[in-house]
């Protein structure tokens, strides 16, 4: 087969027909992914409020409301033991993290005290601030049962309470503060209702 | 030239990372463990294989004027399909790899290969030389990973074998440098003898 003469009716013919055929082939893909793509961040979400509150039988995330904070409306999942309030996973975030955004799930008992904390999203550096993460260091462990209401959620160099992750003060300092701001939030509601 | 030959050429003689010094963009972003880096190089070798095919299949469809446009879309197309895919199916090391896999769009080493290669030569030996480059590019990307991860964590796919932190600055990206330009210097080595 000889090569096309590159005419302008070619040339246009030849680039609509690759983007029809190359936008088909990704939507098909889009369709077949879509379903197991919901799936596996819902699966996530769900085993991220399950680690932190504490045991629960309803469905927290059917159940979930929105509280309002400084930087726009945070999403809580109410865990419910035979109706009866536990504890909220709330989802919160800050935009102080070495690497931008940092998002976590802070479980919050009904008395404001943490449970838990959890990780469901960051770009801190491997090595250094990722160590936020609870598989990979106990820096987040020491929020366990700590209320904020007393306990200063600062690093110790900025007078609160925190140990700070070493050479990873600013990631330390971004998990206060989305930490902080679930605090707040759930505060702001009970103080409402 | 064989097509033994063909496809045998991208692990050492014509090593897209060692030798070509193509693609440094994931090489050094990617590869801080041996996992990352071998998810990275599986999911180039897919979408260098299948463009490899496709742009061999249609080369004689396409002016020469706008084929630049078409390949680059064709490889989008792929790219997308590799990141909806494993978004799905591969959620963790999705995660892990985040950016860089849209980033396989702007890879040299696939246009480099599409249009070096794949627009002069027929369907079979187009896939066989996406699939050697691909291994070729696998395979570095698995040992720079691999140095990095044994120097900066003491691990190994992510078994650790030391107690306590690696030498940090291993992880980060001026051991990124360090280790690749000593591994290109030992292949010329390896080359000359």
């Amino acid at each position: 087969m000889s090569k096309k003469p590159s005419t302008f009716f070619n040339m246009v013919t030849t680039l609509f027909g690759v983007a029809l055929i190359s936008s088909a082939g990704v939507g098909l893909v889009y369709e077949v992914t879509k379903a197991p793509i919901a799936q596996a961040q819902l699966a996530k979400k769900v085993s991220a409020v399950r680690e932190v509150v504490p045991e629960f039988n309803n469905d927290p995330i059917a159940e979930a409301y929105e509280l309002s904070s400084d930087i726009g409306p945070l999403t809580a999942y109410p865990a419910r033991k035979d109706g009866v309030l536990v504890g909220v996973a709330i989802e919160t975030i800050t935009q102080k993290g070495f690497g931008g955004e940092v998002k976590l799930m802070v479980g919050l008992k009904t008395d404001g005290a943490i449970q838990a904390v959890q990780v469901l999203e960051h770009k801190e550096t491997p090595g250094l601030g990722d160590k936020m993460d609870p598989a990979k260091s106990d820096f987040m462990a020491q929020f366990r049962n700590k209320n904020p209401a007393k306990f200063r959620l600062m690093v110790k160099k900025d007078g609160g309470d925190v140990d700070a992750i070493t050479a990873a003060t600013i990631s330390s300092r971004a998990v206060c503060d989305a930490v902080q701001r679930a605090y707040n939030a759930f505060e702001a509601k009970l103080q409402n209702s | 030239m064989s097509q033994w030959k063909n496809f045998s050429k991208g692990f050492i003689r014509e090593n897209p990372v060692f030798v070509l010094l193509l693609g440094m963009c994931p090489t050094l972003g990617v590869t801080t463990s041996a996992v990352n880096g071998l998810g990275m190089g599986l999911a180039t070798t897919f979408v260098l294989v299948m463009s490899n095919i496709v742009v061999s299949l249609v080369k004689d469809l396409i002016p020469d004027k706008v084929r630049i446009p078409s390949v680059i879309v064709i490889i989008a197309s792929f790219v997308t399909i590799v990141d909806l895919t494993m978004a799905a199916y591969f959620q963790a090391l999705h995660n892990q790899l985040g950016l860089f896999i849209p980033l396989i769009v702007v890879n040299c080493i696939i246009l480099g290969r599409a249009e070096s290669y794949a627009l002069k030569h027929p369907i079979f030996s187009s896939a066989i030389d996406g699939l050697g480059m691909g291994f070729g590019f696998s395979l570095a990307l698995t040992i720079l990973g691999a140095a990095r991860e044994i120097l900066g964590s003491g691990a190994i796919f992510g078994f650790k074998f030391i107690q306590g932190d690696g030498m940090l600055a291993f992880v980060l990206a001026p051991g990124a440098f360090l280790v690749l330009g000593y591994l290109i210097a030992a292949v010329h080595q390896l080359k000359k003898s």
